[in-house]
């Protein structure tokens, strides 16, 4: 007889099992050589704490109530319950703290190859450390998370998440037109965004142009200078920022794999400055993503700045494999 | 803009680019605009039942237009082109929208029996209006952005068929010329949106290969300028 489950679960049997968790030691054995201590924090915590991290999301997809009446929420990430944990239990212990985890998080997504609703992320959070030490420091351990799971070919964009919002305001864009042209940009729908700016009244075609051209800037730290030459003091803080953050990367000797992206908007509400998307060419998907949020954790009571990133388990076993079979390509 | 990333020789990823071409109504015009790009379709426009065609830098590959931004999407294919209304029908598949190609303009309309009451009437009596369609998101989201209330019905094959025998009490589809919708007695009551062709990408694909997706961007702009 067959018993479904719900869309977007599913049962993983022996033979992906012992794979999945060979990933998740190589995983683990890099982020406790580096000093991240693994946390564990319940799937279910109270609405009012999650949607208190990530307003503009409200929390997540799933929620409920329990015996007593209060609305329960089924986590969407790691990062909220972190910050959580942080404020409640470290709030006077000495910084930088540094955490790391693997665990299942939940989201309403349309369910496909390495995209379930019930999907395993594993991460770092380091809290205390500013940009740019603290940004280059997790991209760090992201590097090597990737090269522990053999994911050499793979890249790591950079972008700043502040960037478009205060050139937004340095034009005087403002309320409904500001959103629209930030969803555009999310989206990446550059129609769309050429259309809504064409729109905007109280901005010239000079400053269209440096919104359309700044979204598609994307290479090496050329991208800063040619950057630069759009002008403007929203640019000149953000590609300063970017800067720093790849000096420290080069002087760590961790640059080589780091794609700047100008064009890098992340949908999650919680981020400031550095946004980190990770990518392998064998896959279509996003492997991972990450950033920093210096005041997320300010909305718990505790202010520090904090940097991060998210691998999905699911689709770096789906890149492993994707690698492999290309590797054995090659060599036939 | 074209940009090779510094540094990431070994990650850029081999092979010629996987354009997804769409066959249908698009086809012809899209085959004359990637000529007009410098990309070599007399593979495509022969009597070849292939469906795909390797190129030196760019490969085409020919499907369905409604199924471009699945393989798009996917990264099965790196690039494509395909209709917005396509991609609104889609929303919730995630491809780069880089460039409005301008070719294949058609309006997205809702349409009724010539002089016939019954969209207002079921709108007013019943407080719904049964609409058959290719496109019920499109349709669901338009009726409900502009407060009413309305049955999505799909139906794969002629929509005009679905008014004139008591299937609907209006359509929501595609219309080029409107030479259909007259034909079949129908008429025009209102517009919901203009489409045309899309040139999109996979994300990653759009980052990882910058270059090869920037510099086929600018060579369609041109094609599409001239």
């Amino acid at each position: 007889m067959i018993h479904p489950i719900p869309p977007g679960t599913r049962d993983i049997l022996p033979d992906e099992m012992r794979e999945l968790r060979r990933l998740r030691t190589a995983l683990r054995e890099v982020f406790e050589a580096r000093g991240y201590g693994e946390v564990s924090t319940p799937a279910i915590e109270y609405d009012e704490v999650l949607a208190r991290g990530d307003g503009r999301t409200a929390g997540s997809a799933y929620r409920f109530f329990d015996e007593s009446g209060a609305a329960l929420a089924l986590r969407s990430d790691m990062t909220v319950p972190i910050a959580r944990l942080v404020a409640s239990r470290f709030a006077n212990a000495e910084t930088p703290l540094r955490f790391s985890y693997i665990a299942n998080a939940y989201r309403a997504v349309r369910p496909q190859r390495g995209q379930m609703r019930e999907f395993a992320q594993a991460g770092v959070e380091l809290i205390g450390t500013p940009a740019p030490q603290g940004t280059a420091e997790v991209v760090e351990v992201l590097e090597a998370a990737l090269d522990a799971a053999g994911l050499n070919r793979a890249v790591i964009g950079l972008g700043d998440s502040d960037l478009f919002r205060q050139l937004l305001t340095e034009m005087g864009v403002e309320g409904e037109a500001r959103d629209a042209l930030i969803e555009r940009l999310a989206m990446h729908d550059l129609v769309g965004l050429e259309f809504e700016l064409s729109r905007v009244e109280g901005i010239d075609e000079r400053q269209r142009q440096t919104c359309l051209a700044l979204s598609q800037l994307r290479g090496g730290s050329e991208v800063l200078a040619r950057a630069r030459e759009l002008g403007g003091d929203a640019v000149e803080r953000a590609t300063a920022r970017i800067q720093e953050t790849y000096d420290e990367l080069r002087a760590r000797g961790v640059a080589d794999r780091v794609q700047i992206d100008l064009g890098l908007l992340r949908d999650l509400g919680y981020y400031s400055g550095a946004i980190l998307e990770v990518y392998d060419p064998a896959v279509g998907h996003i492997l991972g993503g990450g950033g920093r949020y210096d005041d997320l954790l300010r909305r718990f009571g505790v202010d520090l700045p904090a940097a991060g990133f998210a691998l999905y388990v699911e689709r770096l076993h789906v890149a492993q494999m994707e690698e492999e079979s290309r590797r054995g390509g090659e060599e036939r | 803009m074209s940009t090779e990333v510094a540094g990431l020789g070994g990650a850029k990823a081999g092979g010629p680019l996987k354009l997804a071409v769409p066959r249908g109504a698009l086809f012809g015009e899209t085959l004359d605009i990637l000529d007009a790009a410098g990309i070599d379709t007399s593979a495509p426009r022969g009597e070849s039942r292939s469906l795909i065609f390797p190129g030196e830098e760019i490969t085409l590959v020919t499907m369905r237009p409604s199924d471009v931004p699945t393989y798009v999407e996917a990264g099965a294919a790196d690039v494509g082109i395909t209709g917005k209304d396509v991609l609104l029908e889609q929303a919730d598949r995630v491809v780069y929208e880089l460039l409005d190609l301008g070719y294949g303009r058609c309006r997205m309309v809702l349409a009724g029996r010539k002089g016939d009451e019954r969209l207002g009437e079921a709108q007013r009596r019943l407080g719904m209006m049964r609409i058959a369609t290719k496109y019920p998101r499109i349709a669901e989201r338009y009726f409900e952005r502009s407060g009413r209330q309305i049955e999505a019905i799909e139906v794969k094959g002629s929509i005009e068929l679905a008014p004139l025998i008591g299937l609907a009490d209006g359509i929501v589809d595609l219309v080029a010329t409107g030479r259909t919708l007259e034909e079949n007695d129908l008429e025009v009551r209102e517009e919901i949106v203009e489409c045309t062709a899309r040139f999109v990408a996979n994300r990653v694909a759009h980052k990882l290969r910058a270059a090869e997706v920037d510099a086929l961007t600018t060579k369609l702009r041109e094609a599409t300028a001239a």
